[in-house]
């Protein structure tokens, strides 16, 4: 790898960042919208032109509380538990891919923080390290209700993470790599008939997203913070803005799994008929090959973003009309019910495969570009 | 045990069938009626009245803040007969007469008149027990204006200076005017 290729990546980790936050902040927003909107309401609509500037003042608001430490609490911890929750929600984010390769002449830009072969492995290992957050900050505060909440996420999300990993194995198996990238590319194979694995794994989605659903301590299965029985769950003690990395936290947190989601059972970057309108470009309107590929590129990274909004709009879309699951309902369902099914879907898969209904991959593209 | 009034219903509890225990079928159908709830909000006009910019239409029979009248000649209605503070069950009411002086023929109607006229907004309950018990068509309660908050108890007490409507007949409330028949009839078919 190369300085120059260094600095090019190390620039695209730096715009993955503040898109992260940014569509955090405004997840906080639109969360509200529409709420609003489902329950027949208005919605934020005071600060400027449709509220559009509410998450700065709800920022300025967080930023200006009085910041607030329970006496007997672990003070670092205390401080250390919503820094950990938004590190590890940062993080993940890096491994994404939100685009193809952008090349001008001898320059090539990679649209992907960094593109390591474990990129599913490296997802998951920070999810898991996520509930550390959760579980510092909750046993930190010294309250009864905190601690329970932060057991709640711990049991929680050990359990929905084996559904998870057992509903992607089942993809694993088709894919042959761990790489996102290389789950992306497989799913648009140039000159074939392809589909997203959303076809070839109905399924193992459906566990997937709502193991997805579990682990972002999202309704239904918000049971951490739980309100009606825990006061505000693992955060009951925390004020001012540590509240706010929290909330925060989770919103990065649904980002990310959108756009997991998306990658992997959505086709990330890749949109219907791509080659034939960059074939077309060449040809008929006469551009150059690099040109017309970067115009695949831009228009790839616009797919990812609308699916992974439209993932998002789903998670809020949720929240708003479902209740919440019951907290021996919620062990029951995961552990009887989607691991078993996860189980079953693994050697669907394998059979299909053995028989040859699900065609094996040929790699058409180069792994690991770029160093 | 013998139901007495055989109205209970006996229920029969069903196993869940299998669409049922699987969640999704009415996990979706609970979406579809959110959806629907959604765009609703998004394309028709909503019912919430945003209150500063909009305001919340008065009934036609509305009992506001009060005003004293004047006549055509701008000369003020009331002749301190006390009837209003007598009729009033809140006891708002307090009312100092005077007699008129010559040369004021053109301020006040009659030859005595309120030299000072009180109503306490905390204690009215706006009845309009007032307006039915004037004889000279002098108090009115407005149908387009209330009494707003104040920071102090004594600002609520409103004398004559706040009371008795302006001279010029473009300011004043329309609110104790003489209904035409068919003004009447349109106000009774509103109401009705």
């Amino acid at each position: 790898m190369t300085l120059e290729t260094l600095g090019w990546q190390g620039l695209v980790v730096l715009v993955v960042f503040g898109i992260s936050l940014l569509i955090a902040t405004y997840c906080t927003y639109a969360e509200r919208v529409i709420a609003a909107f489902l329950q027949d309401r208005v919605g934020p609509d005071r600060a400027g032109p449709f509220g559009i500037v509410q998450p700065l003042a709800d920022a300025v608001k967080l930023f200006t509380k009085e910041e607030f430490f329970p006496s007997g609490a672990n003070k670092a911890l205390f401080i250390f538990g919503p820094c950990l929750a938004m590190i590890t929600a940062l993080m993940s984010s890096a491994v994404i891919p939100f685009g193809n390769i952008l090349q001008f002449g001898e320059t090539a830009i990679r649209l992907q923080g960094i593109e390591i072969n474990v990129g599913m492995l490296y997802v998951f290992g920070i999810v898991s390290l996520g509930v550390y957050g959760i579980m510092i900050g909750g046993w930190a505060s010294n309250n009864k209700f905190s601690l329970l909440g932060a057991i709640r996420a711990a049991s929680q999300n050990i359990s929905y993470e084996l559904a998870m990993g057992l509903a992607l194995i089942a993809v694993l198996m088709m894919s042959g790599s761990l790489s996102l990238r290389d789950i992306t590319l497989q799913q648009s194979v140039p000159g074939e008939w392809h589909f997203w694995n959303i076809v070839k794994q109905p399924l193992g989605f459906i566990i997937f997203i709502v193991c997805a659903f579990a682990e972002t301590n999202r309704t239904p299965f918000d049971l951490p913070e739980c309100e009606t029985e825990l006061v505000g769950g693992y955060h009951t003690e925390y004020s001012s803005m540590k509240m706010g990395l929290y909330l925060f936290a989770e919103y990065v947190n649904v980002f990310v799994a959108s756009a997991v989601m998306s990658v992997i059972y959505f086709g990330g970057f890749n949109f219907p008929f791509q080659y034939e309108l960059r074939e077309w470009l060449h040809s008929a309107q006469g551009l150059s090959v690099d040109a017309a590929q970067n115009i695949i590129v831009i228009l790839g990274v616009v797919t990812i973003f609308a699916k992974i909004f439209a993932f998002i709009f789903f998670f809020m879309w949720v929240r708003w009309t479902l209740p919440r699951f019951r907290y021996d309902q919620l062990m029951r369902l995961g552990w009887t019910i989607l691991i078993p099914l996860a189980i079953f879907n693994i050697l669907l898969t394998g059979g299909l495969i053995t028989t040859g209904i699900i065609p094996e991959i040929k790699q058409w593209w180069v792994s690991s570009p770029l160093g | 045990m013998e139901s007495l009034s055989n109205r209970a219903k006996k229920l029969e509890k069903k196993p869940m069938t299998l669409a049922e225990r699987a969640y999704l079928p009415a996990i979706f159908q609970g979406l579809s009626i959110t959806m629907q709830h959604f765009f609703r909000a998004a394309t028709k006009k909503q019912v919430t009245i945003r209150y500063p910019e909009e305001t919340r239409p008065f009934s036609p029979v509305f009992r506001g803040l009060h005003v004293l009248k004047r006549d055509e000649q701008g000369r003020e209605r009331c002749t301190a007969c006390g009837l209003c503070a007598v009729a009033c069950p809140a006891e708002a009411i307090t009312m100092v007469a005077g007699e008129r002086k010559k040369g004021e023929q053109n301020l006040y109607r009659e030859e005595k008149y309120a030299v000072s006229y009180e109503i306490n907004m905390l204690r009215c309950i706006f009845c309009g027990l007032c307006e039915e018990a004037c004889p000279k068509a002098a108090i009115y309660l407005q149908a387009d204006k209330m009494a707003p908050p104040r920071y102090e108890r004594d600002e609520f007490i409103y004398g004559k200076d706040r009371l008795v409507e302006p001279v010029s007949p473009d300011n004043r409330s329309k609110r104790g005017i003489q209904l035409t028949p068919e003004q009447a009839d349109k106000l009774r078919s509103q109401l009705a």
